[in-house]
């Protein structure tokens, strides 16, 4: 299959091409380190990329880490990579990722979710705590830790409970999480909130003592008891009943000011409404240490599609928590993500069978997939708009979600001595989304129907590829 | 006319005229000493309720007998879905026995969308959650002009809970289609947060639009709602937004009172009213079986007269 697709490939070079098996004697020379997956990669050469959107470079990785960067041609290597027309970017970082496994097998599993991960061309992801049992015990978290181990496909950093069950009665063990193999650092009841004020203000403390944060799922529980889509015109025609803005926005100001009064640091999950920004732009001013994501469903979609779609009204593939907002909405979030007030794109993917889908509207689970087009729906609506340049997304994706969850070896620089996590991204492919065709094992996609911009060809994982030509390796 | 009823907007004005012309021929069938009419014979309808309306159902299974079509009663309690078959496998189940039209009451907005998506057949809303029950809003619309003699430019006040009712939603959008002017009446709390969004007038005071009012139509109050304080106690719901004898009196000597069924007597509507003259309640229900024959026979019948020759 031709990558790319388009322009510039006139050359006999195909893009993302790899020339790999006649260089055998290098990877025997240079024999030793051997990739997550087992494959043996110890040098790797990609030529001409366009780092962060600037002039073609070549970028040379050798056991792992960006060794030199410049006109390499001519240098020898395990396998080399033609980059032409490709912008590399460091590799992904995805703060909200629900693998589902354990528990929910059906719907996803580590190994698939890193799979969708890595074509997606991330590198790092954080994976939710509510699965079944809940990430609660350092048991757990240390089990879905080692699977991302196991499979390679990218890092998986567990998020841990923030109370026991995700009940919102008592915390969870957060030190035993931090301190176990899993080093948590990033805890969340994400799927529920922790609407007790008392409550949220003892965990954002006691995370302290460890570097935690509390990632939280603002959404007030009184105010948006069986709520279903954003509460404005669409679900009022509709006869849906309204989670309104209100109810994710006092959550965030109470949270904003608890976090200020105990001193600790607060990131904001999927934040969905301009009223939202507001506050956290607010709590920003101040010199809080308050940070927040969006994600890319709400950078692209509205309340609208509930109610016309090209897959008809009513379609639950538009369910999800929070719900999409307006046109108003989508605005405000796209402009702090560019200002730097939401601070990264995080998917929240979320994947359901095709049975919790396919249902009336309000029997259906919430949540949408998002790992394999968050950077094409990223570009859609941030790059292509003008509000973001490639430097901006590789901020936005993986330097400032990494620097939150506190990953070292994610979200460097793509520069001499930097871990080689790295994706070649053309942004001059155009494609409809397939849903058929993901690396996911579900497939409730929201931009099925939809042309979106780019593809992600390559993905390294500290030197080794995780994805080529489009592909798992 | 589209091969669903599912949305009172979906209609074109021609389209609901279209059904209340094709309501009056009917209503001549329902005067004779024989009421049925061959016409749907050796079609099948499928009353797939899931949800309790006894009256809803009787008056669907009364339009389609009348017509000759043979009927299916799907309840939900007792069947195969409270074992927890999906909306989707019943449909296909449906789907598979040959149903020509599927009559759906379902507790969740937007269920009959979905339907439509699964089945071959006609799909025609009966009540869905809190979104539509287009006949309803038919029925009622061939009600007030068989009394008036007019929709265009009638003054019609729908009142109570619009927040939770489907007989408001497709009301509002029918008799909009129409050319009558709806003005909702209801607490803030029981009114949708965007409902300046629809086209139609609201208020808080029922006191202020009844006067003005050709039609006044109370919707039922869920005594549930009482609970979710939605509104202090069934007593201040009474005196603010019930239609009693002293409010009655206030209005003008033709204006009508029409009520959904089933009432709540001495809640929204008093005894007196309820049973008064002008009360059309009784008319509805007769007349919802004559309209729902209407739409059964243009969704099914095709385009040949509804009785011989007429057209």
């Amino acid at each position: 299959m031709s990558p790319g697709g388009t322009a510039k490939r006139e050359t006999g070079h195909v893009t993302g091409h790899v020339t790999g098996p006649e260089t055998e004697r290098d990877n025997e020379r240079d024999a030793g380190e051997t990739g997550p997956r087992g494959r043996a990669v110890t040098t790797v050469l990609i030529r001409r990329a366009r780092v962060l959107g600037g002039e073609p470079r070549d970028i040379l990785i050798r056991d792992g880490v960006v060794a030199e960067l410049g006109d390499l041609s001519g240098t020898a290597a395990g396998l080399t990579v033609d980059a032409d027309g490709l912008i590399a970017l460091p590799g992904l970082v995805d703060l909200h990722t629900h693998l589902r496994e354990p528990g929910r097998e059906d719907a996803e599993t580590v190994e698939t979710g890193t799979q969708a991960a890595a074509v997606g061309g991330y590198t790092a992801v954080h994976a939710m705590a509510n699965t079944s049992p809940v990430a609660d015990t350092a048991g757990v978290v240390e089990q879905v830790w080692r699977l991302g181990r196991q499979y390679g496909h990218c890092d998986v950093q567990p998020v841990g409970a923030v109370t026991s069950g995700l009940e919102g009665r008592q915390l969870a063990e957060l030190g035993a999480m931090a301190d176990s193999a899993a080093r948590v650092r990033v805890f969340s009841d994400d799927g529920k909130c922790v609407s007790d004020a008392v409550l949220m203000r003892r965990a954002l403390e006691y995370v302290k003592a460890f570097g935690g944060v509390v990632a939280q799922h603002a959404q007030e529980p009184r105010l948006t008891e069986g709520a279903q889509l954003n509460e404005g015109e669409v679900s009022g025609r509709l006869g849906l009943t309204g989670w309104p803005a209100v109810a994710e926005e006092a959550i965030i100001a109470r949270d904003c000011l608890l976090a200020a009064h105990v001193g600790s640091r607060l990131h904001v999950c999927h934040v969905s409404t301009a009223g939202s920004v507001e506050i956290i732009r607010w709590a920003k001013s101040k010199g809080w240490d308050v940070t927040a994501e969006v994600t890319p469903h709400h950078l692209l979609l509205t309340d609208a599609f509930a109610e016309s779609s090209p897959l008809g009204p009513y379609n639950p593939i538009y369910k999800v928590n929070p719900p999409l907002r307006t046109q108003d909405d989508v605005r405000a979030l796209r402009e702090a993500l560019a200002d730097g007030t939401i601070d990264c794109v995080a998917t929240d993917h979320a994947p359901h069978p095709v049975e919790d889908k396919e249902t009336e509207w309000g029997a259906a689970a919430m949540g949408m997939i998002g790992l394999e087009t968050a950077l094409s729906v990223v570009q859609e609506a941030m790059v292509e708009t003008g509000l973001l340049d490639w430097a901006g997304v590789a901020d936005r994706m993986s330097v400032r979600p990494a620097r939150i969850g506190r990953l070292a070896a994610h979200g460097r620089p793509i520069e001499p001595g930097a871990p080689a996590n790295i994706t070649l991204y053309d942004p001059s492919a155009r494609q409809p989304v397939d849903p058929g065709s993901m690396a996911s094992r579900s497939r409730n996609t929201p931009y099925e129907g939809m042309t979106l911009p780019g593809r992600v060809v390559a993905t390294f994982l500290r030197g080794t590829p995780t994805v080529l030509e489009g592909k798992l390796v | 006319m589209k091969s669903h009823l599912i949305s009172a907007g979906d209609l074109s004005r021609d389209d609901a005229l279209l059904i209340l012309d094709t309501a009056e021929e009917l209503a001549r069938v329902s005067e004779r000493s024989i009421k049925k009419l061959p016409t749907l014979r050796g079609r099948t309808v499928v009353n797939l309720f899931f949800e309790d309306s006894t009256r809803t159902r009787i008056s669907f299974e009364a339009a389609a007998k009348r017509l000759s079509a043979d009927v299916i009663n799907f309840s939900a309690k007792g069947s195969s879905v409270s074992k927890g078959e999906s909306l989707k496998d019943t449909a296909l189940t449906l789907e598979a026995m040959g149903a020509d039209a599927v009559v759906i009451r379902h507790p969740a907005s937007g269920a009959p969308h979905r339907l439509a998506t699964w089945v071959r057949g006609s799909v025609v809303n009966a009540g869905d959650g809190t979104h539509e029950h287009p006949t309803q809003a038919l029925l009622d619309a061939f009600s007030m002009r068989r009394r008036l003699g007019r929709l265009e430019g009638l003054k019609v006040a729908v009142v109570g809970d619009v927040l939770h009712s489907r007989v408001a939603r497709s009301n509002v959008l029918l008799l909009h289609t129409l050319g009558a002017e709806v003005t909702l009446v209801a607490p803030p709390t029981l009114l949708p947060v965007s409902v300046e969004t629809w086209p139609c007038q609201v208020s808080y005071d029922l006191d202020a639009v009844l006067p003005k009012s050709d039609v006044v139509m109370m919707l039922r109050v869920q005594l549930e709602r009482m609970n979710a304080a939605y509104f202090p106690s069934a007593r201040e719901y009474s005196r603010r937004y019930g239609l009693d004898r002293d409010r009655f009196a206030r209005l003008h000597d033709d204006a009508i009172v029409m009520h959904p069924g089933p009432m709540n007597r001495g809640m929204e509507i008093s005894a007196e009213v309820a049973d008064s003259r002008r009360s059309t309640v009784t008319e509805q229900v007769a007349n919802g079986v004559t309209v729902r024959m209407a739409v059964l026979y243009l969704l099914l019948g095709g385009s040949e007269p509804a009785i011989g020759g007429a057209e």
